[in-house]
């Protein structure tokens, strides 16, 4: 019992970690792409990538599902040329919920640069540094509360997903048994103890997360929430 | 002429507030001099200097620096700002929030050199500042040492837009002297954005004026701003404020000047025929000898 307590917790909290650090890879190249782009097509991207904030989560986790089947080419291609299947283990998860928290990091991050002026883009420019070095040396150290504002949110976020890692995970423990998860199944089976210990864990570190994402932007005013 | 070093031949479509504008400027720059780009607002003045650093594309038209060609429409060249050897000031300064005074300079070297930063910041009268960041700095401290890192990466071309717009008078007129100070001590070809006349006759060899999108005048301070046909002792120039109708064929017209002195003079029936508010004009005398005195402000 206590062993898979704390195995639970500990898979939650490698999901959310993980799932961060990939979205931070992923979200800070596209933030600034759709910040400073002029793609005609880029409302269209930026639509897609916040369509997880309005769709239910069991229509992405079904197409995810889909597409990891081995019937599926994407799901067939990995099965043969890897021998890897995403569908009902923890890398499938991962991925799900990348897809799934990326407007979370990406959103702040983009507004966190359209709140710097030009100039100072402009004024590294023209000191003769490259668009790398300005992004990594003038943009982002600029825009530090919008970077914690993004991790927090995210890993806030993924810790708080359910339904996406119900469809694409299940309920396997140790492996996709998240706490979200746990909750609900202790409650099935009537372990209200347990599902309660769960629940004041997850409340506890949302409300720490929250309290720091407010606490970072009430003194810098740069962020509002979506 | 040798001691042109930029050669301006362009075009672009500049979309103002009062709609599409075209931008054409045909014209050169000389070496080691300060010249002004003079102008109303929405002329194209800051589009011209962005298209010189690098920072706007023009449609067309080539632009030559000291034998370099930094755009060419036709070759399709453009030069990227980063690879033009320049400094831009902005309006708004731009120092970077992150860094220290002393780590924005050091930011602008293409190789750290904390010898000539720390030589920079002396002439400037910011030493003092060094470790502190652009937010605990007053406005004319930031304007210092925007132009101070400007400078610090020994730009073969220094751009000026509008610096000390932001400013109060008495600041204007000590940062004035500063930049004129700093244009001789390393003798780079200056573009200075303005549209103070008196800031252009302090600073500038050469002013160029632009309208609407086109060069209307070039020639030195003197040349521009003043009539020369009419020979005079005293010449103010500035915007009538008020009109005031007498009963007899005179009228009392308040002038306000570029220095917000406010001078009333008497204009005849056949003057006022051209006379409106707002109108730019000159104030001169021509029979009295004038008298000059030192004030204590």
């Amino acid at each position: 019992m206590e062993h898979i307590f704390i195995q639970t917790l500990v898979l939650t909290a490698e999901l959310a970690v993980c799932t961060t650090c990939i979205a931070i890879g992923i979200g800070l190249p596209l933030a600034y792409w759709l910040t400073y782009s002029k793609f005609k097509l880029k409302p269209l991207f930026e639509a897609l990538i916040s369509m997880p904030m309005v769709l239910p989560p069991s229509v992405l986790g079904y197409y995810m599902l889909v597409a990891y089947s081995p019937n599926h080419w994407f799901g067939g291609w990995l099965f043969n040329e890897f021998g890897i299947r995403l569908a009902f283990s923890f890398e499938g998860i991962l991925i799900a919920s990348v897809l799934f928290s990326l407007p979370f990091m990406v959103q702040p991050l983009q507004n966190g640069l359209r709140s710097l002026p030009d100039s100072i883009r402009e004024a590294s420019y023209t000191l003769g540094k490259s668009k790398t070095t300005t992004f990594f040396r003038v943009l982002l150290p600029n825009i530090k509360p919008s970077i914690i504002t993004a991790v927090a949110l995210t890993f806030a976020h993924t810790i708080g997903e359910f339904g996406v890692v119900l469809m694409v995970g299940g309920n396997l423990p140790g492996q996709t048994r998240v706490a979200s998860i746990a909750i609900y199944d202790e409650v099935q089976a009537l372990n209200f103890d347990t599902a309660n210990q769960y629940a004041i864990i997850l409340f506890m570190l949302s409300l720490i997360l929250l309290t720091t994402i407010y606490s970072v932007n009430k003194k810098h005013d740069t962020w509002k929430i979506i | 002429m040798e001691n042109h070093i930029i050669e301006i031949d362009i075009e672009k479509m500049m979309h103002t507030a009062e709609g599409p504008v075209p931008l054409s400027v045909q014209t050169s720059i000389k070496a080691h001099e300060l010249t002004a780009l003079f102008g109303q607002s929405g002329a194209g003045k800051t589009t011209l200097l962005r298209i010189l650093a690098g920072l706007l594309q023009p449609d067309k038209g080539s632009i030559v620096f000291d034998n370099t060609i930094w755009f060419d429409s036709a070759k399709k060249i453009q030069i990227p700002p980063q690879q033009r050897n320049i400094s831009y000031m902005f309006q708004d300064y731009a120092l970077f929030p992150n860094m220290t005074v002393e780590q924005n300079l050091l930011f602008a070297q293409n190789t750290k050199d904390v010898q000539k930063v720390t030589e920079i910041l002396t002439v400037f009268g910011l030493l003092e500042f060094k470790n502190r960041k652009p937010a605990g700095l007053s406005g004319g401290q930031k304007q210092r040492v925007a132009l101070a890192r400007a400078l610090a990466r020994n730009p073969q071309l220094l751009l000026l837009d509008e610096p000390l717009s932001a400013l109060d008078s008495v600041m204007r007129l000590q940062l004035q002297n500063e930049i004129r100070k700093v244009q001789k001590l390393y003798n780079i070809t200056t573009i200075i954005v303005s549209h103070d006349i008196h800031e252009i006759y302090k600073l500038a060899s050469h002013v160029v004026v632009l309208e609407h999108g086109t060069i209307t005048k070039i020639g030195s301070p003197h040349e521009i701003f003043s009539n020369t046909a009419i020979s005079s002792k005293v010449q103010i120039t500035g915007h009538i404020a008020h009109i005031e109708q007498q009963d007899t064929l005179l009228s009392i017209v308040t002038v306000i000047t570029g220095t917000n002195q406010i001078i009333k003079v008497l204009a005849f029936e056949n003057d006022m025929k051209e006379l409106y508010i707002d109108s730019p004009v000159m104030v001169y005398t021509k029979a009295f000898n004038p008298m000059i005195k030192k004030i204590n402000i």
